[in-house]
């Protein structure tokens, strides 16, 4: 909302600098986000007020005139463009020197005067344009007859614009009378009230016109007055002025009159010709099925039966609270108008304006609750105006159709609750002081007060509500800064968060990088890693409204996400890149929330950085991503199994499930070639995926512990030539079950080799094998007895002879 | 690990003879640059272990000597005093460390060096002579050995300063790379928001992020015709169910106030991490996809001016200990009062400058704040006139954003490297 100062001193005081005003008013009432300063550059010497007295033709050009114009120490000639000029005007008039707008280069620059055709010029007549306030460079700008002669032009127009922004639930804080309210209490200052006095003529407006209200749900007050006898025109100087700064554009008096007391009361107003209105009645209702009506923006708008109409005798002519119709507009002909202000059920208009894609600064009012009280108080002020400036004569009293006036609520606020809320008293007369400076009616009972809001805070229901009234008046500063008291909560387990976040830290700390994904996606990149046949992920829930197309499909794997992301950096990267995400899965379900299933997603590849950080001859393979895993689980205090096993958009013959125990817990594989080309990435990447539901349930609450033998192990190494499909996996598990004298062996691989030496079908995998006892030191003879046993087991299961 | 300087003495009996042993010898890059940097110090274990080490297979197989000792006493000391001129002008010559482990072996290896041969062939010698023949042969030993650690530590000095001065390094030169993964700018300010809130006692607590409307909206006091709903333009999401669309992306964490509080009675003390959607044109402040923390206190007594005091603690931990903070008045449909906070601006300290930051005014808006709404809390079933609460939720991007200096939102998940890696 834009708020000019000029206009809120109308009704407080406010001598307070603009930044130390913006700062109290956020403080207390709505967030100032800006203010523009009018007539900062108007030197207050150089740039004044200045009346026309004569228009006499140029003696050398017909398109110019000499104007005669007193500034207060005698008449002066000036020559002027101008087409509008004329004596008796109150004009903007500058001497040599001013700081000015160029009215054709557009820069500020300092005023030049020359002999035009001949003729001295004593100084300029401006125009807006010149003045900064617009692009206007048409004519001169006529000032409010008000206006000083002499007076600095600062004084007289200058002005600060505040832009503010409101609550969504504070009609009243879109009138700026209503705003100059919370200003008076903020500040302490007295509010004056807009002048609201007409005077009646002997036809009473019952005469003219009938309200009967059919839907008076939707319709909750409806009042009409008559004005005769108007004489349309353009409104003042001065209420234009104060339309354009609130941000409208001036249209003529009778529209400008119905806007300018909206943005005075918060209330909006509709004027109707009277002579257009069928049938003398007014009927708001619902729309008919069918029923169209062409609004004053030129658009014909289809109504639907729980839109609220405002109907004459013979069908709409208004869509109520948000715009009027153009078959019953007021025009240069209009001679009587019928002024409509109601009240409406917000949430009708709210929605109406919804299903319309209408929004009208009254539809932004209305919406937000207005008291219904203030229907009357709009209309007198609206009166007085038409009256002063539209040369109308109103009816006598109003058509007032108000079926179920309001009982006003009577809040009792218990003066403990505001202690109990803030965490600090305020005093009886500190609470007095503010409720009454904001229209509240209070009275104290014993330790409490009875508080009745004011028709226009339809917002104020609750004791709290009340309470917030208190504490931002009184200042936010006041309140202190205190501890939290009390027991603190019992402190659920939440196993599944700390493995996740656990995984997270590991991850990084592995070298991977993690990123952070939009998680919403195209079903193209999803279609691209999720298989067809899989049924919790390839049918993706999917936004009514995505921001853009790529965002549409919640994504059921996270493993588009890291690819694209891999891509995208490879255009800047030269080397090994490893990318992590921790997010969900959302996988749908019937009739329910999705199943936001958590996960790891990792993906790497790339040539190995060199000392001289240039990229290796090396790449990373499967077993970086592998040790990857074993170190993730292994930190976890679990240890991963590792099965062939084929995976969508994975490599064959590159691809494993990760499992712990019993439980199934991921994914390490090479992603297909193909996959990845699709993602423009032409080099092997691997890719991990983690599920941490599985992994959590698989992790023990306490790792095994064995304390450290006392006793040496000895260590043989072995080679063992194998079938060369049997994994080393099935040699280790022979290995780690082989039980001989209580003697524990344990082995890891450390080489695996195939060719020369090696027969065909064969490899030569290369163990070291540990054997200790926890009772004993192992003698020689005992740990070759073992490691024959352990031999004839390997031979027996696996068809395993030791490499000579 | 241990230098090569130190180790060789142990590995004497494996070592073949052409086996580089001096020590000095740089065998590899890493030793000397260690030994430089003054990471291994030398052990008086190890140094004994010169005087045990095995006699090398060449000096074993050399000789097998006779003496006689039957010279007069004169004879004897001109004996000795030519065997210490030979066997010193035999160290003079010896080259490097393996010379002076072969002198060693020659000399006084325990099975059959020169001189311990001599000495045992001492019970031979006649009586009468026996004891000042003793003498001078274990002088003469004594001797030897010194000069042997002598030159040893000598050579052992020379080397390290060759070391320091012609095979100094050149430090500017790269290290080697190591492989460094970093946690997302919004993770690592999350967990600082985290471990804020968590040492004043909240737990943390995670709900859906596709909700229900009647969470998001209708139980947070924002029903469906209520122009509070501008506030957040909502991503719905297109399935119907009974008939009826129900669930969207949720716009905010609040919803979990109301998931929270049917979960558990008071006190409930809890924080909500998670991402939030709008739906919204993006720009520089704006971005779809929002991280957002929730934090919700209520039991009896909880009150406004603890939550000031909350938000404080928290204001100061996560941008410094001088700074303050300050409420004002605001509007969210599921509390009352209302307030957005906003720190004291620590780039411009408010000196009126045309500061991007804070637009002049000297203060950063920080987040939205309130006494959650009694309507809120008797649905939750708890007695209002008992059980106050309060909520606050805070924009995580926000905070990185002012942390570091990040002038656009958009940077967050565009997952670029050249961001990420700066954080
Ligand atoms: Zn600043």
């Amino acid at each position: 909302m834009k708020l000019p100062l000029s206009w809120l001193r109308d009704y407080v005081d406010v001598e307070l600098p603009p930044a130390e005003f913006a700062k109290r008013v956020t403080d207390a009432i709505a967030e100032v986000e800006g203010w523009e300063v009018i007539g900062e550059q108007w030197d207050p010497e150089l740039v004044r007020v200045a009346e026309v007295l004569a228009v006499d033709p140029h003696p050398n050009a017909d398109r110019l005139v000499l104007a005669t114009v007193n500034v207060g120490d005698g008449p002066k000639t000036v020559v002027c463009g101008a087409p509008n000029v004329a004596a008796g005007q109150k004009v903007a008039f500058a001497t040599e020197g001013a700081m000015l707008i160029d009215g054709h280069s557009g820069k500020l620059s300092k005023l030049k005067l020359r002999a035009i055709r001949g003729v001295d010029s004593a100084g300029m007549v401006l125009s807006e344009k010149e003045l900064g306030l617009s692009d206007d460079h048409e004519g001169i700008i006529e000032l409010p007859g008000d206006c000083a002669i002499g007076a600095p032009l600062v004084e007289a127009i200058g002005d600060v614009v505040f832009d503010v922004s409101t609550w969504a639930n504070r009609a009243d804080l879109l009138g700026i009378h209503g705003f100059a309210r919370e200003v008076a209490a903020v500040t302490d200052q007295p509010l004056r009230e807009p002048d609201r006095s007409w005077s009646e003529s002997e036809r009473s407006a019952g005469d003219f016109v009938s309200v009967t209200i059919e839907a008076p749900d939707l319709c909750r007050r409806f009042t009409a007055s008559i004005i005769e006898g108007i004489e349309m025109g353009p409104s003042p100087p001065w209420m234009q002025q104060r339309l354009i700064r609130a941000g409208m554009r001036p249209i003529n008096n009778v529209v400008d009159v119905t806007n300018y007391v909206m943005l005075e009361t918060g209330q909006p107003l509709h004027a109707f010709d009277y002579d257009l209105v069928r049938g003398a009645e007014i009927r708001p209702r619902r729309a008919r099925p069918g029923e169209k009506l062409t609004t004053l923006d030129g658009i014909e708008r289809d109504l639907d039966p729980d839109m609220l109409m405002i109907c004459d005798g013979e069908g709409p002519v208004a869509v109520a609270g948000i715009m009027g119709g153009g078959n019953s507009e007021v025009s240069e002909s209009t001679k009587t108008v019928l002024l409509e202000v109601a009240n409406f059920h917000p949430g009708s208009i709210r929605r109406t304006s919804t299903q319309l894609r209408l929004r009208s600064e009254a539809s932004l009012r209305f919406e937000k609750g207005i008291g219904p009280d203030l229907a009357r108080y709009a209309q007198d002020r609206a009166l007085h105006l038409l009256e002063q400036v539209a040369g109308g004569r109103p009816a006598a009293g109003l058509v007032d159709a108000f079926p179920t006036p309001l009982p006003s609520p009577r809040i009792t606020l218990p003066a403990a609750r505001i202690e109990q809320v803030l965490g600090i008293p305020i005093e009886a007369s500190e609470v007095r002081r503010i409720l009454i400076a904001l229209g509240f009616d209070v009275t104290e009972t014993a330790g409490a007060f009875e508080v009745t809001p004011p028709f226009w805070r339809p917002d104020v229901a609750l004791p709290d509500d009340v309470v917030e009234e208190l504490i931002r008046i009184h200042g936010y500063e006041n309140l202190p800064t205190t501890v939290l008291r009390g027991a603190l909560p019992e402190a659920q387990p939440r196993p599944l968060e700390r493995v996740r976040e656990h995984a997270r830290s590991l991850a990084a700390g592995l070298g991977f990088q993690e990123v952070v994904s939009y998680t919403l996606t195209s079903g193209e990149i999803l279609s691209r890693v999720v298989a067809s046949d899989d049924a919790d992920r390839a049918a993706p829930l999917a936004a009514t409204n995505p921001v853009a197309s790529q965002h549409t499909y919640l994504r059921t794997s996270l493993r588009g996400s890291l690819l694209s992301a891999y891509a995208a950096n490879r255009h800047h990267e030269d080397a090994a890149m490893r990318f992590f995400e921790v997010g969900v899965e959302y996988l749908p379900t019937e009739a329910d929330l999705p199943h936001e299933r958590p996960v790891l997603c990792a993906v790497l590849g790339g040539q190995r950085l060199e000392r001289w950080e240039r990229p290796g001859p090396e790449r990373l393979d499967f077993f970086d991503a592998k040790g990857a895993v074993e170190s993730l689980l292994s930190d976890l205090g679990v240890e991963g199994a590792f099965a062939a096993e084929g995976h969508h958009a994975m490599l064959p013959g590159h691809s494993a499930t990760v499992s712990v125990g019993d439980e199934a817990v991921g994914v390490v594989a090479q992603v297909h070639p193909d996959v990845a080309a699709s993602f423009d990435i032409e080099e092997p990447v691997f890719l991990i995926e983690l599920w941490f539901e599985p992994l959590t349930r698989a992790i023990p609450e306490r790792p095994d512990y064995a304390p450290p033998s006392r006793y040496p192990e000895a260590r043989r190494d072995l080679a063992l030539l194998v079938p060369a499909d049997t994994p080393a996996s099935a040699l280790l598990d022979v290995i780690r079950t082989h039980r001989a004298r209580g003697v524990r062996i344990t082995a890891d691989v450390f080489d695996e080799y195939r060719g020369e030496g090696v027969p065909a079908g064969q490899k030569s995998l290369a163990l070291a094998v540990r054997f200790r006892a926890d009772d004993r030191t192992l003698s020689e003879k005992d740990v070759v007895r073992v490691e024959q046993g352990l031999l004839r087991r390997l031979e027996q299961d696996l068809g395993a002879t030791l490499r000579v | 690990m241990l230098s090569p300087i130190l180790v060789s003495p142990l590995v004497d009996s494996d070592r073949k003879p052409d086996t580089p042993s001096n020590p000095l010898e740089p065998q590899s890059r890493v030793a000397p640059c260690e030994h430089q940097t003054g990471k291994v110090k030398t052990s008086p274990a190890l140094h004994r272990a010169f005087a045990f080490g095995e006699p090398l297979p060449s000096a074993r197989l050399s000789r097998s000597p006779t003496y006689n000792f039957t010279q007069p006493m004169s004879t004897i000391e001109a004996e000795v005093d030519a065997l210490r001129t030979e066997a010193l002008e035999a160290l003079t010559q010896a080259d490097g460390e393996a010379g002076r482990e072969a002198w060693r072996a020659d000399w006084l290896g325990r099975k059959d060096g020169r001189l311990t041969l001599r000495l045992r062939a001492l019970k031979d010698a006649p009586p009468e002579s026996r004891a000042a023949l003793g003498k001078s042969l274990n002088e003469l030993k004594a001797t030897l050995e010194s000069e042997l650690e002598a030159r040893r530590e000598s050579a052992r000095a020379d080397a390290l300063a060759s070391l320091s001065a012609d095979a100094a390094l050149d430090v500017t030169l790269p290290g080697r790379p190591q492989s460094l993964g970093r946690l997302h700018p919004v993770t690592q300010t999350m967990n600082d928001c985290i471990d804020a809130f968590a040492e004043m006692g909240f737990r943390v607590f995670e709900g859906p992020e596709v909700e229900w409307s009647r969470y998001n909206f209708d139980a947070v006091r924002i029903p469906d015709d209520h122009p509070a709903r501008d506030m957040w333009d909502t991503i719905w999401i297109d399935t119907l169910i009974e008939g009826e669309r129900q669930i969207l992306l949720r716009t905010h964490t609040s919803p979990n106030q109301i998931r929270v509080m049917e979960q558990t009675e008071p006190p409930v003390r809890v924080i909500v991490p998670g991402k939030c959607y709008r739906q919204e044109a993006t720009d520089a402040t704006h971005e779809w996809m929002l991280t957002q923390i929730e934090g919700l206190a209520v039991d009896e007594g909880v009150r406004m001016s603890d939550l000031k005091g909350t938000l404080y603690a928290f204001a100061r931990r996560l941008f410094g200990e001088d700074r303050r903070i300050i409420f004002h008045h605001s509007y969210f449909p599921f509390v009352e009062p209302g307030v957005e906070m906003a720190i004291d601006c620590f780039l411009c300290r408010a000196d009126g400058s045309d500061c991007r930051t804070c637009h002049g005014t000297g203060w950063i808006e920080i987040l939205g704040a309130g006494m959650v709404h009694p309507e809120i809390i008797e649905n939750a079933g708890y007695d209002s006139s008992r059980y106050t609460g309060f909520a606050f939720g805070v924009g995580i991007e926000r905070v990185a954003m002012l942390r570091w200096g990040i002038e656009d939102i958009r940077h967050f998940y565009q997952n670029d490297l050249r961001f990420l890696r700066q954080f």
